[in-house]
């Protein structure tokens, strides 16, 4: 493979150039895909999201038996979160600016089993694309009602719901006129810490996929099909919001449930 | 296309992007313990890329059992009471690549066991978090018997063992790549993808 520059903020290649090595890789996984097995992650070492390229292990993962420590989470309860955190459109005087959405899902493991009573935290961009955040300086307007922040607490279904606003594309300096597709963060405990995560959701039909070397480095379409939301007539709300579906699988628990029944 | 009904396969992980810093740093996120606290110490440490340089935007969290070696049920970690020790904090980095939590040193969880902070990696850059352990660097006879440390390398071992400062702290740095990398670790029920390694 070629040198290739590691100033995350040198847009040196064209978006042509990012594509074809995004396609090559891809073409890769593919042709090993029946014999390596299916990728349901991102890749760590993804060279054409540029910043991996000196923040990635360059030697396998050491594996571990999760020990008594891994195999718990933090608890968190109402004096942590309030119910308000989980409308971002209420936090300042006036209404933000945008589509209003509401986003709802639920957490479950990789068993099946709802994650209730659990930390899920969420953050964006705003409907111009731009952070509340000192480091985002390219010219979108901030929007003096909304932050883009927002908490809850899972339901004992492991149910979630923010209202939001849609928060739009933005560019970055991976390459030449690059743009992030539209995306909500997420970061989600489950009931081990192994579980933890720390993703992206992405809204449905977005005309930057393709383009996007964060959403491709998910190297299986069908794994990079589970980031993305679908819109949900039911969730949305006669003159109010339009509403998107999003559930959230976690890995699976590391306990046996000879354990779990234990605690 | 969103998941099919019925499919449990986990969700792939993201980058937590260069922009956390207003969403998930919090008041009192580093400072499990007050400093006050009679048994408080240290835990910190750099972090740095593949060149050497340290990186300005990673995010640590850590996770461990309290003195006893108990593991903490109670809620609390996002708006501590100043009282009740909840085992997990979250620590964004300097601009140096510094972090630093205050906290109590973790007792062993069972007899002879080495005692152990779990400690989580993310950064911009990174597109999954990395999980590693900062063992106590003086219980040798339990360090010896760790049935992790012991499947380690030896010469990749000190990468999970914490120094002890001159001033009683613990002192953790964490490498993604080089020399000293730090051995990241998986867990069976955890998948994970590397890509291409050496």
């Amino acid at each position: 493979m070629a040198e290739k520059p590691t100033d995350p903020d040198a847009a040196a290649a064209s978006q042509e150039e990012i594509d074809a090595e995004i396609a090559q890789i891809h073409r890769d996984y593919e042709s090993r895909k029946a014999t390596d097995g299916e990728e349901t992650s991102a890749r760590l070492n993804f060279p054409p999201y540029r910043s991996s390229l000196l923040r990635h292990p360059t030697k396998s993962l050491h594996h571990a038996d999760p020990e008594e420590i891994e195999l718990h989470s933090p608890a968190f309860g109402h004096q942590d979160v309030s119910p308000l955190e989980a409308d971002l459109t209420i936090q300042h005087h006036g209404e933000p600016i945008g589509e209003r959405i509401v986003v709802t899902g639920r957490v479950l493991d990789g068993d099946g089993r709802p994650v209730a009573n659990q930390l899920i935290e969420m953050w964006q961009a705003n409907a111009a694309g731009r952070y509340m955040h000192k480091r985002d300086q390219h010219p979108a307007p901030l929007d003096p009602n909304f932050t883009g922040v927002g908490r809850a607490l899972t339901g004992p279904n492991g149910e979630y719901t923010f209202t939001t606003i849609k928060p739009a594309p933005y560019p970055w300096k991976n390459h030449h006129n690059a743009w992030r597709s539209a995306h909500l963060h997420f970061s989600m405990f489950g009931t081990d810490f192994t579980q933890r995560i720390v993703t992206q959701m992405y809204f449905p039909g977005d005309p930057i996929f393709d383009l996007d070397p964060i959403y491709q480095s998910i190297t299986d379409p069908k794994a990079r099909d589970r980031l993305v939301a679908e819109y949900d007539h039911s969730v949305s709300q006669h003159e109010w919001n339009t509403g998107y579906r999003w559930d959230i699988v976690l890995s699976g628990s590391n306990r046996t449930w000879s354990e779990q029944e234990e605690h | 296309m969103a998941r099919t009904p019925g499919d449990l396969t986990p969700i792939p992980a993201q980058t937590v992007g260069p922009f956390f810093g207003f969403a998930l740093p919090y008041e009192g996120g580093p400072d499990l313990v007050d400093r006050s606290h009679p048994q408080a110490v240290r835990l910190h440490g750099t972090v740095y890329d593949g060149e050497g340089a340290p990186v300005p935007d990673a995010l640590i969290e850590i996770w461990q059992p309290d003195g006893e070696g108990r593991i903490p049920a109670e809620p609390g970690s996002l708006h501590r009471d100043g009282h009740t020790f909840t085992g997990w904090g979250r620590a964004a980095v300097d601009a140096v690549g510094h972090y630093s939590f205050t906290t109590v040193e973790p007792g062993p969880t069972a007899a002879g066991a080495a005692p152990f902070i779990l400690v989580t990696v993310f950064a911009r850059g990174l597109m999954d978090r990395l999980f590693t352990r900062a063992y106590l660097p003086e219980h040798t006879d339990a360090l010896a018997a760790d049935p992790l440390l012991a499947s380690v390398p030896e010469d990749r071992r000190h990468t999970l063992i914490a120094a002890r400062d001159d001033d009683g702290g613990l002192r953790f740095d964490i490498r993604f790549q080089g020399q000293d990398e730090t051995v990241f670790l998986s867990y069976p029920n955890t998948p994970q993808v590397t890509g291409p390694v050496d």
